[in-house]
């Protein structure tokens, strides 16, 4: 390998499909614990394809689909290091499901040329499932080596360490490939000053879904494969008792347990 | 009755719980086919379990390079026999690999995926929990063969007869997909305690336990009420327990029966991996903790005096 052609996947927040659930309540607090999660995943995918250009040198274009506010992230990306950007907007992706957020990436990531790698955040979290990745590996033909806690490229091969609830899985596969990595994998670097101003001037090319020769009928809501029956928000869970330990706290929960016949 | 594929999560020639809930799932649905990709020799191993959870067939896809592959010979599995049964839907654990393993499996088969399933009615719609328990969400697949992926614990398992017909089927490898290889395999080493996200209990500790030394306050609790240990980030951060029992909006989602969060302040991004739990206790010594806003029982005190008591009323009426 001389040196390496790195994509690293952004996602925005929220992602359109909660976005739709959202909008008639007042559920920002969860929005803004959504954001916080896909930020700091968003950063260790960025982080660890920066530490890979480091290595190996080359260059990291990062991808990401969403409205105009996806910028924000974007710029993060740059002034964190990554060389430039590939941001696909169209009003007619609103809505657009898992399935279809998959192929507008894989898409647009086949405008890219000699792609070596594609680094994404695992998402866990956020209503993708974290199968993103998996499903860009599907649509690209690449080798899947996702939920890395460490990943190392070597030649032409690439290493993953992956870790599941199932334990850790030890995966080799020869690049071009796609990862995507979880929260243990780094810590992000903090944009220097020198980031940030040099961020400005770095190339972001906006695509729309004819530059990706995609229909606008195939994307958004109305061609979604699955359709929402009914939506409604969960009652708030409610307190119930609660008392001050008198010395018998461990005795006043298992009479409270005996009494919901869970003990 | 149209056929229902389950495929089949085993470790150690044993079929994993999350399973036996889907062969549930699925008799709502149809006739259950499980579908055991693996080593050779692995489905004589389980064929009884899943005839006793009313599998009406399983196809038996063993190869010697099944476990050698990530993902891929389960795909490669579920889309043949999904374009050969044409069944009511395919049925999978909300695992990581499981969720990874039926987002291709829709993909190849240009069909809608539901993720992390709650339940299932016999219409094929699908309640789904989103935002860690603030909406519940109905849907259906409307193209293609549904796609489903069930949260292990989410569905109870209940036995039935099933004859549990072995078939077996030969898989053509599919050229696109170039192979990752597995070179290496450390998994969880199953402890005493159930799993995490299956279990029927969970006791949880936070910042407030103080050291990885004094969580076994916490681990004695689960142990005398048969439960998993948990663990909020912040605990885990300090390196009291190991992060793959973290519980939360990064870590797992959990929502057993009962749920015992033991000096852990309830922080939204926690509460999002465990509100749903059917019960919820709570031990803080902070009057004004969130915890208290979700739980059912709450006691304001010292975690360290009221969960060993608690341990030792609970193994008392445990005889
Ligand atoms: C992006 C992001 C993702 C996150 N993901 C998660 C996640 O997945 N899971 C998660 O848990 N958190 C997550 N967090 C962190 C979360 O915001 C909280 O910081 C964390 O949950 C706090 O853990 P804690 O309750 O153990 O600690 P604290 O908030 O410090 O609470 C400790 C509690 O212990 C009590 N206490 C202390 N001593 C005792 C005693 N002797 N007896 C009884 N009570 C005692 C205190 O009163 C206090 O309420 C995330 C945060 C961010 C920003």
């Amino acid at each position: 390998m001389e040196t390496m052609n790195i994509v690293v996947l952004i996602k925005q927040v929220p992602d359109t499909w909660s976005e739709r659930k959202l909008t008639d309540t007042d559920h920002t607090l969860d929005r803004d614990a959504a954001d916080a999660v896909i930020d700091e995943i968003n950063e260790r995918a960025v982080e660890e394809a920066l530490l890979l250009k480091e290595a190996h040198g080359g260059k990291v274009t990062v991808v990401s689909m969403g409205p105009d506010r996806a910028t924000d992230a974007i710029r993060k990306a740059l002034s964190m290091g990554a060389d430039e950007a590939v941001h696909i907007s169209d009003a007619a992706l609103h809505g657009s499901d898992t399935i279809q957020t998959a192929k507008v990436l894989a898409s647009a990531i086949r405008t890219i040329e000699g792609v070596d790698l594609v680094v994404a955040g695992n998402e866990a979290t956020d209503g993708r499932a974290g199968a993103i990745p998996a499903m860009l590996a599907e649509l690209l033909g690449l080798p899947q080596l996702t939920h890395a806690r460490r990943v190392e490229v070597e030649g032409t091969e690439v290493r993953v360490e992956r870790e599941t609830e199932d334990g850790i899985t030890h995966l080799a596969a020869e690049l071009p490939a796609v990862v995507s990595v979880g929260e243990k994998i780094n810590e992000p670097r903090y944009p220097s000053f020198k980031g940030i101003m040099a961020a400005k001037k770095k190339p972001v090319t906006t695509l729309g879904l004819g530059d990706l020769g995609i229909d606008p009928s195939e994307v958004g809501l109305a061609a979604a494969f699955t359709s929402v029956v009914e939506s409604a928000p969960k009652p708030p869970r409610g307190a119930g008792e609660r008392v001050e330990d008198q010395g018998d706290g461990g005795v006043r929960i298992v009479e409270y347990l005996a009494a919901q016949k869970l003990v | 009755m149209s056929e229902v594929l389950v495929l089949v999560d085993h470790v150690d020639g044993a079929v994993r719980k999350s399973t036996l809930e889907l062969l549930t799932a699925a008799r709502r649905l149809g006739e259950p086919s499980a579908v055991v990709v693996g080593a050779p020799g692995t489905s004589a191993k389980i064929r009884e379990s899943l005839a006793g959870h009313g599998a009406a067939k399983v196809y038996v896809v063993e190869s010697d390079t099944a476990t050698d592959l990530l993902v891929t010979p389960q795909v490669d599995a579920l889309a043949l026999l999904a374009e050969r049964t044409s069944p009511a839907a395919v049925l999978v654990s909300a695992t990581a690999e499981g969720k990874e393993i039926a987002g291709r499996v829709a993909l190849r088969t240009g069909s809608g995926w539901l993720v992390d399933v709650d339940d299932i009615a016999a219409d094929g719609v699908a309640t789904q929990s989103v935002f860690g328990g603030a909406y519940v969400v109905k849907s259906k697949v409307t193209t293609g063969t549904p796609v489903i992926t069930v949260r292990p614990g989410a569905i109870d398992a209940e036995a039935a007869e099933g004859a549990a017909t072995e078939e077996a089927v030969e898989v053509p490898v599919a050229e696109a997909s170039k192979p990752v290889r597995v070179t290496g395999r450390e998994p969880v080493v199953a402890g005493d305690r159930p799993e995490l996200s299956e279990a029927s209990v969970v006791v949880s500790g936070g910042r407030g336990v103080g050291s990885a030394d004094s969580f076994s306050v916490v681990e004695e609790l689960a142990d005398a009420l048969g439960g998993a240990v948990g663990a909020s980030r912040a605990a885990v951060d300090s390196g009291y327990y190991p992060g793959q029992f973290q519980v939360g909006q990064t870590g797992k989602t959990v929502s057993p029966q009962l749920y015992v969060a033991l000096g852990i302040s309830g922080a939204i991004q926690h509460r999002a991996g465990m509100q749903t739990s059917k019960t919820i206790v709570a031990v803080n010594k902070d009057p004004e903790a969130p915890i208290f806003e979700i739980a059912d029982f709450g006691v304001v005190g010292d975690l360290f005096t009221v969960a060993p008591q608690l341990s030792q009323e609970v193994a008392k009426r445990r005889g």
